[in-house]
């Protein structure tokens, strides 16, 4: 039982993560999904702080803010400072995450929180920390709630603002002609990045969180032209990665989240050189296949 | 060298455009006719897609005003439809040529909605206006150069507006595709529809459009072909930049100073 | 306080040691980043960064030992990896790079955690030390590891040192190296060796996880207070050695803080502070020049209106009261009281009783302005084409930022012209 509640909680975090992924990378902003993850760390640590608990929708809210104020921040350096981008991506992420381990270490003791669970996450406790109401009710383990709750609310987010996400990714100029507010579709979703991020945390931690933004859908990207396929490829992903990643960190006794984040380098690799469209592999093969065709042609003309 | 169109379509009022708070547009004031076909020619860098990205307010203005229709643009966005430059999107996302074209109907479609059948079939016609019908289901990454300048052709025929705005549309495209896109225009330009064009080749210019536009950082001509495609314009329009224009232009970037005073 | 002194009087040699070793780790990988910056790969060194866990894992699992040696090498490789392949996922398919940049670190970084979490639960008691590069560790820098990650330093700055006009040269202009015949590639190549040696060094003392703040931030910061790279690049070692002395400090005063995120700290702080008050192009700086101009157009468009006034009733030098100016041009009180105190502070107008009047260079500064606005307009009107009745609104503007040469220029082009468009004479 404790196995299957780890493997569905990881795969309802890394399908949440995947669908948002798939909008950051055809937009060409996974690094600001990188920075976003390591910025709420100092929102969640306060959050921690302020209300003794780490299950309040108040966290995963309050430490969102937190998200879109990085995204704020990065846009400010850039366009009032004048700092390049990725300068000003990676002043931002380093500085508020280097906060949010001060204050780790400051509040050490009074809050229920350390260096390890911020790297990689806690998963492998996920089946006990149970949600007991007062009359003595138990639901289950808490995590499981949080993050199909947080998987609904991505759905909905994305069903309900699809063409406004989808055409401000491919063709933000011709968005904005028809009277699309590009920006408030950005903040939208990095906000939503920043809910699943914090909503993630706890059981994978600040920095794998990244992987789980990217790699899937990355790996999808890489097997697919379409979108709604990359979409569902990315599903797939996110079952098979919580899958084989918790047995590979039971076999090996690692953290699972890095096992799961291995396993997910692992699927892009092989993608990357096998997929039937776009693999190196199967270009070389048909480069050669066509070399061999041409020259077949060239001995008949003779 | 002006001609002010009687019943205009497109009014620029003393249009001043900065890039990154440099002045690259200046004074642009004129005024352009309706169901005309219209090119906008100019020297590299001379300001031609500015103008109309600063027209679509993708680019904040200085001073002046566009007005079209005699309205603001947000009054009237539904009737004006921009094609932004082929190489301006990431022609590996991962979407069908349908997709495009139906993105031309999303401007007319409600928050939830999807595109209904009626907007199929539309998306559909005006992929075949553009000979692109048997293309529907393909994945743009397969696209050449002149099938996709087709295709944002077909999604901007199917926001059906009575203003176009389109940049470069003839760029890199092949002969077939030229004459097609051509033959387009000029049928929607007679229809009563009006069609302006950021366009770089010279040559050609004097036998696609019945009016024209030359810029170079300003107003150089404005007016129906015979008028205004003449060795003298030209000449002053390619001559060269204005140096004395481009040094205050650096000079206004370097002290950031605001375009109008406030008082 | 007691500590602070005695951290700060060296007198124990450990504490120099570490001061040493923090200082040089720091200021080395500044100066790396400050060309990886340059060049628009700062977060390349992100990735490099979180990429060495593998190697440092792997070195360790192998040889069984904490040599710093092994562990380097171990580094060295992973990181280099890492690069190659960001280079070949942008090249060869069509994830772009940023993407390939967020893979390639989070996923080095995963199976790192995977290694190092698989050391710790098998109960290697020789391991603890490995979690001190996640977040660094300074005072773990003493003995044979100073020594050994000193050396590296040095050869990093040496080889800085030695190449500096190459690395400038590509990080200004790539595409102009190579037309001059420079080995692009080659240097490219260097560059991407010494950013893993400057992750490498960095690591004990900052970690893995915010080494990117060590080769990113101070050269953000010493962007702000020059335009010449060999400053800049100073500038950024000193910013970047700063910082590290206070990691040693804390790692010092609190030995079970982790150093990194207190180095990163200060220099982001640091850096903050340059985005803000550093001259010329900080914001504040950019604020107050703003302010200055605004003095200078308020000043000029008075002394303007003066000579207006002047021309109308042919008397140049004519007291006239604060009513009278605003009965000519619109001011708002408040603004038009200071500036005609400023200006009678820096001797342009004179004050009898309630009327203000030209000084003999109040005068000739309100007529230069008239002159250049009307300059500009019959400029605008000939060479530029716009109609007389448009041409008055761009003129109010320009005028006050004409420089001389640009007048004289336009003076010579116009031959001295004796009328503007709307027939008003232009003073000389």
């Amino acid at each position: 039982m404790d196995a299957f509640y780890i493997i569905t909680v990881s795969t309802l975090i890394a399908i949440s993560c995947g669908i948002l992924g798939c909008f950051l990378i055809l937009r060409k902003m996974a690094m600001v999904g990188d920075a976003i993850s390591h910025a709420v760390l100092p929102g969640i640590v306060l959050a921690y702080f302020i209300t003794g608990t780490r299950d309040s929708v108040w966290m995963i809210v309050g430490a969102g803010m937190l998200g879109i104020f990085t995204t704020f921040l990065i846009e400010f350096f850039h366009k009032k400072a004048r700092l390049q981008t990725d300068a000003a991506i990676g002043v931002t992420f380093t500085w508020l995450f280097a906060l949010g381990i001060i204050l780790i270490s400051v509040f050490a003791g009074q809050v229920d929180l350390d260096q390890d669970c911020v790297l990689y996450g806690e998963i492998a406790y996920v089946p006990i920390d149970l949600w007991i109401t007062e009359s003595g009710q138990n639901y289950g383990p808490r995590a499981l709630h949080i993050s199909y709750i947080v998987l609904i609310l991505i759905i909905l987010f994305v069903r309900i603002g699809f063409k406004q996400l989808y055409l401000t990714t491919f063709d933000p100029a011709f968005a904005a002609t028809v009277g699309i507010s590009v920006s408030l579709w950005n903040y939208l979703l990095m906000g939503a990045v920043s809910m699943t991020t914090v909503a993630s945390f706890d059981s994978v931690g600040a920095i794998l969180v990244v992987a789980l933004l990217v790699a899937p859908p990355a790996t999808a990207y890489l097997l697919t032209d379409k979108f709604r396929n990359m979409l569902i490829i990315t599903c797939v992903i996110a079952v098979v990665i919580s899958f084989f990643g918790y047995y590979l960190a039971v076999y090996l006794d690692g953290s699972i989240a890095g096992a799961i984040v291995s396993v997910a380098g692992v699927l892009f690799i092989l993608a990357f050189l096998f997929s039937p469209n776009n693999g190196i592999v199967f270009k070389r093969f048909m480069q050669k296949r066509e070399a061999a065709r041409m020259s077949r042609g060239a001995l008949e003309k003779v | 060298m002006k001609t002010e169109a009687k019943d205009p379509v497109v009014e620029f009022h003393d249009l001043t455009v900065s890039y990154h708070k440099k002045p690259v547009l200046w004074n642009i004031d004129m005024t352009l006719p309706k169901g005309a076909l219209i090119g906008i020619i100019g020297p590299n860098g001379a300001g031609k897609s500015t103008l109309i990205k600063a027209a679509m307010g993708l680019l904040p203005l200085g001073s002046g005003f566009v007005r079209m229709f005699d309205r603001p643009l947000d009054k009237v966005r539904d009737r004006v439809s921009y094609v932004p430059q082929r190489e301006s999107v990431d022609w590996d996302f991962p979407t069908s040529v349908m997709d495009v074209v139906l993105m031309g109907r999303y401007a007319r479609l409600g928050l939830l909605s999807r595109p209904r059948k009626a907007d199929k079939e539309m998306a559909l016609n005006c992929l075949r206006k553009v000979g692109m019908d048997a293309y529907t289901d393909r994945q743009i990454s397969q696209l050449s150069g002149g099938q996709q300048q087709r295709v944002f052709l077909a999604r901007a025929l199917a926001q059906e507006a009575d203003l176009y705005f389109m940049d470069e549309p003839f760029a890199g495209v092949d002969a077939a595709t030229e004459a097609a896109i051509l033959g387009i225009m000029q049928e929607m330009t007679a229809q009563g529809k009006t069609v302006i064009v950021v366009h770089h080749d010279l040559q050609s210019a004097a036998e696609f459009f019945d009016w024209i536009i030359l810029l170079n950082m300003r107003l150089v001509a404005s007016g129906p072909i015979d008028k205004v495609f003449n060795n003298d314009l030209l000449q002053e329009t390619y001559g060269g930049k204005l140096t004395v224009l481009a040094e205050v232009g650096e000079l206004v970037k370097k002290r950031q100073i605001p375009s109008r005073e406030k008082y | 306080m007691d500590t602070f002194f005695e951290f700060f009087s060296f007198s124990d040699p450990n504490v120099v040691a570490v001061v040493i070793g923090s200082v040089l780790l720091t200021a080395s990988s500044a100066v790396v980043g400050t060309f990886t910056f340059l060049r628009k790969k700062a977060l390349v060194g992100d990735a490099v960064a979180h990429s060495v866990l593998p190697g440092i894992c792997l070195a360790f699992i192998l040889s069984g030992s904490k040599n710093p040696l092994f562990l380097i090498i171990g580094a060295f490789v992973t990181g280099w990896i890492s690069l190659v392949l960001i280079d070949n996922i942008t090249t060869k398919s069509k994830i772009k790079e940023d993407s390939a940049i967020a893979i390639v670190l989070s996923v080095f970084f995963g199976i790192g955690i995977l290694m190092l979490t698989h050391i710790q639960h098998s109960g290697n008691a020789s391991q603890t030390g490995l979690d001190s590069f996640l977040f660094g560790k300074a005072a773990a820098l003493v003995g044979s590891d100073l020594v050994t990650f000193g050396i590296v330093a040095v050869i990093l700055l040496v080889t800085v040192g030695l190449f500096f006009k190459e690395l400038k040269l590509i990080a200004f202009d790539a595409s102009y190296a190579r037309a001059l015949g420079l080995p692009v590639k080659a240097i490219d190549l260097l560059l991407t060796t010494l950013t893993v040696l400057a992750v490498v060094t960095g690591i004990q003392a900052v970690g893995v996880i915010l080494m990117a703040a060590m080769l990113i931030t101070p050269a953000a910061a010493a962007r702000f207070w020059t335009n010449n790279v060999k400053t800049m690049t100073m500038i950024a070692a000193t910013m970047g050695a700063v910082s590290g002395l206070t990691g040693a400090y804390v790692s010092y005063v609190a030995p079970a803080m982790p150093t990194g995120p207190w180095i990163v700290m200060i220099i982001s702080a640091v850096a903050l502070l340059s985005f803000f008050i550093a001259p010329k192009r900080g914001i504040v700086s950019r604020a107050v020049s703003q302010r200055k101009l605004q003095y200078q157009i308020m000043d000029e468009n008075l002394l303007k209106a003066l000579f207006h006034l002047g021309e109308e009733d042919d008397d140049t030098y004519k007291g006239r009261t604060a009513e009278e100016i605003v009965e000519k041009r619109h001011f708002p009180k408040s603004r038009l009281m200071s500036s005609l105190k400023r200006l009678r502070r820096e001797g342009f107008l004179t004050k009898k009783g309630s009327q203000w009047a030209f000084t003999e260079a109040g005068k000739l500064k309100g007529q230069r302005v008239v002159k250049l606005h009307r300059l500009w307009e019959l400029y605008l009107s000939k060479y530029v084409k716009i109609a007389a009745d448009h041409v008055h609104e761009d003129a109010e503007t320009i005028e006050h930022i004409i420089t001389p040469e640009i007048e004289a220029e336009l003076e010579r082009m116009l031959e001295y012209p004796e009328m503007d468009p709307h027939e008003e004479r232009i003073p000389y």
